[in-house]
């Protein structure tokens, strides 16, 4: 009696939840039904269907669209999470999320078999941001790493050091010629990206490799000046300290701009919008802050985890198994521009065709910058954002000296969040 | 005469039947009364209780009370006091100017003469729009390259980089947005003016200025304060302008951006109720003050406000 009638209400609820949402819930959740959750990507859909086909039936995806910024995604998550929601199976989590849904207890430990498949033939660094104190978490989905756009016709080789860059970039402008350099430094997580990918370029450490203690070493000062003397520079447009990634994106599309650091979804956008601009445009390693040594990309993209609140977790471990298997990473790095986590994907003549800058990708994926994986990973990334902004105000020394105390309140959850 | 005779029983029979109706309006409204606490008053209690633990959704093992160590942390950070003064100096010169100009719009909407259906459904526009996609056309319309303001105003410069400009930014789309409201509410109060009052002044050699700070102003003083109270307590809260503009960045967070960054973002349940809390203190001092020490009280109902 009890049974029926929680299990009317669930009926009733989901009616209502497909009622209110407006989206199609044509198959009705049935017992192989898993939840998908996931940030809107143009052509997830038929990998999803593919899957649903080769599954025989076992299981059935149904893809949720999640908000199309991160925050509001990770926001919709964690809500439910933390009311223990049983709605949602498979999470598609942010690489910088892991730590955090894992400590609170969100996400199953992938173990045994699933997790030799999925750590075989995967790239180290994504594996890495799906891992939390040395346990797998998630199945690395697609992963994705900042590159330098540089226009050919204006200079003929690529910088390999900040200083070149600068120093190129005032020469056009003396020249006057289109001289800026396009660059994410509004004050959210792309500014941290960059400052990530210059500390670990040196070496240094911000947070300790377990992801406890606040450290903010010499390489994390270095760090510090090179920011500061490129927002001091004069080589950036004058909305920069408000320009996230699509801005850096439109900004260079204008023409203004001689350099770009940027992801890959730029060249797909410029071979549409700007094609002959796109002729023009070159490739490389970001530069690097020590001559010589190239720099490590901090590494983006996404995992697939599988809730703790899920009822149905061996389902969704085969269908996420299926859902980041190659052909599907193919087909996403064909259709919707995502760099695939999986080697041999790279070497695929398709994937040749239409991914020109795979081997400069692949490159910095096996050399890269992981963000530091911890619980509090969107806490630092906002106080570090606060402190980094505007970049030309950097105190290299003080500014460190902030980020020690803010940063560990941060990790401990003490303190106040700007 | 045969009435006055009466007086004294009919009195005491009104009482009695009045007390009936007391209790029975109690009694009606007490299920509205009843829902109304459920949904308001306890997650203002939750809130409280939440603000004494430390409580990190992160690290659910680790919660505990920790007494008044939350306010103490809030209270004394600097974000805090930055973000306060910020929504302070937002609120403050936003509600002047939006009287201001309320003033004038309602005389013109009160005294139009042609078109007056068309003034006043103009005026209301922006009010009718949604303040997060007028946000977005604010913010557009002040970066560089895309913004027609910023490529009129400031060729050079990115505004909404800047923190003085940017909040100057925040203000004049809150202005833009709420003066409508304002404009509203003290049309209404302008139709309390009798005209024979204005005209008896006008009879005495008052002029335009004295009529309307001498007669106006007098009675349409519950309508002014409802629509301060109003607009004070509203602005207070300012959010989603900040939010579309700036992020909070350059220092331009109010408290409850800050709130929402520590609670929704943070997950922080402690600190971050620990402002709700603070932020619910100061919207209930602002109330008291306009209640208690200017008496305000709705519009029409004379100084009752004040007891």
């Amino acid at each position: 009696m009890r049974l029926r009638r929680t299990r009317r209400a669930a009926a009733l609820g989901a009616t209502l939840a497909c009622a209110s949402a407006l989206t199609a819930c044509a198959p009705a959740s049935g017992a192989n039904t898993v939840n998908l959750y996931s940030a809107p990507e143009e052509n997830l859909q038929q990998n999803v269907d593919r899957c649903n086909a080769e599954s025989g039936g076992r299981y059935n995806i149904v893809y949720h669209k999640l908000p199309r910024d991160a925050d509001g995604q990770r926001e919709q998550m964690v809500r439910r999470l933390a009311a223990g929601d049983s709605g949602m199976d498979v999470l598609n989590l942010d690489v910088t999320w892991t730590g955090e849904f894992a400590e609170a207890g969100w996400i199953r430990e992938w173990t045994g078999q699933d997790r030799a498949d999925v750590e075989r033939g995967t790239l180290q660094g994504p594996l890495e941001t799906a891992t939390w104190n040395g346990k797998l978490y998630a199945a690395p989905k697609n992963t994705n790493v900042q590159l330098l756009w540089y226009r050919k016709d204006l200079v003929p080789e690529p910088p390999q050091t900040w200083d070149e860059m600068i120093a190129d970039a005032q020469r056009l402008k003396a020249e006057g010629k289109p001289h800026w350099i396009s660059f994410t430094g509004a004050q959210y997580e792309g500014v941290y990206v960059h400052f990530n990918t210059l500390v670990q370029s040196v070496g240094g450490h911000v947070i300790s490799d377990d992801g406890r203690t606040a450290v903010v070493d010499e390489g994390a000062v270095r760090a510090l000046q090179a920011l500061r003397d490129f927002g001091t520079a004069g080589v950036t447009s004058p909305s920069m300290n408000n320009a996230k990634e699509d801005d850096a994106r439109q900004e260079f599309e204008t023409g203004q701009a001689a350099f770009e650091l940027n992801w890959p979804f730029v060249y797909a956008s410029m071979q549409e919008k700007a094609p002959e601009l796109a002729a023009k445009v070159g490739w490389a390693r970001l530069p690097s802050l020590q001559p010589g040594v190239p720099s490590k990309s901090t590494i983006g993209g996404a995992n697939y985890a599988v809730s703790s609140y899920s009822t149905k977790p061996e389902l969704s471990f085969e269908a996420i198994k299926c859902l980041r298997n190659p052909e599907s990473q193919k087909f996403s790095a064909l259709n919707d521009g995502v760099p695939p986590t999986i080697e041999s994907v790279y070497a695929d003549p398709e994937i040749a065709a239409e991914y020109p800058m795979r081997d400069t990708i692949l490159e910095a994926l096996k050399d890269p910058g992981v963000r530091p994986v911890t619980p509090a990973a969107q806490n630092v990334s906002t106080v570090l954002s606060k402190l980094l902004s505007p970049i030309g105000e950097i105190d290299p020394q003080a500014t460190a000296e902030r980020m020690r105390t803010e940063v560990q309140n941060a990790l401990e959850s003490k303190g106040v969040m700007p | 005469m045969v009435e006055k005779q009466d007086t004294l029983p009919v009195a005491k029979a009104i009482s009695e039947g009045k007390k009936a109706e007391r209790k029975l309006g109690w009694l009606l409204c007490a299920p509205a009364a009843l829902v109304m606490l459920a949904v308001t008053g306890y997650p203002i209690l939750y809130a409280l209780w939440l603000s004494f633990q430390r409580f990190d959704l992160k690290y659910p093992d680790q919660r505990e009370f920790v007494g008044l160590d939350n306010y103490v942390t809030v209270l004394s950070n600097g974000y805090w006091w930055t973000a306060f003064w910020v929504t302070v100096v937002v609120t403050a010169v936003s509600v002047v100017i939006e009287f201001v100009l309320g003033m004038g719009l309602a005389l013109i909407m009160h005294r139009a003469l042609v078109g007056r259906g068309l003034v006043r459904t103009v005026t209301l526009i922006p009010y009718g729009i949604v303040t997060v996609v007028a946000a977005f056309s604010w913010r557009y319309a002040w970066t560089p390259d895309t913004g027609y303001l910023a490529n009129a105003i400031t060729p050079d410069g990115a505004p909404l980089t800047e923190h003085v400009s940017a909040l100057a930014i925040v203000v004049l789309a809150e202005v833009w947005k709420t003066t409508p409201f304002m404009a509203l509410l003290l049309m209404a109060g302008l139709a309390l003016v009798p005209d024979d009052l204005l005209k008896a002044a006008a009879m005495d050699g008052a002029g335009a200025w004295q009529r309307f700070v001498k007669v106006m102003l007098p009675v349409m003083k519950p309508a002014i304060l409802v629509a301060l109270l109003f607009r004070t307590l509203d602005a207070f809260r300012v959010f989603d302008n900040i939010v579309v503009l700036t992020s909070g960045a350059q220092d331009t967070s109010s408290v409850s951006v800050l709130a929402y960054n520590n609670l929704i973002k943070g997950l922080n349940l402690g600190i971050g109720s620990t402002m709700s809390v603070l932020i619910f203190l100061a919207v209930a001092l602002i109330a008291w003050v306009f209640v208690k020490l200017f008496g305000t009280a709705a519009p029409g109902s004379d100084d009752e406000g004040r007891r």
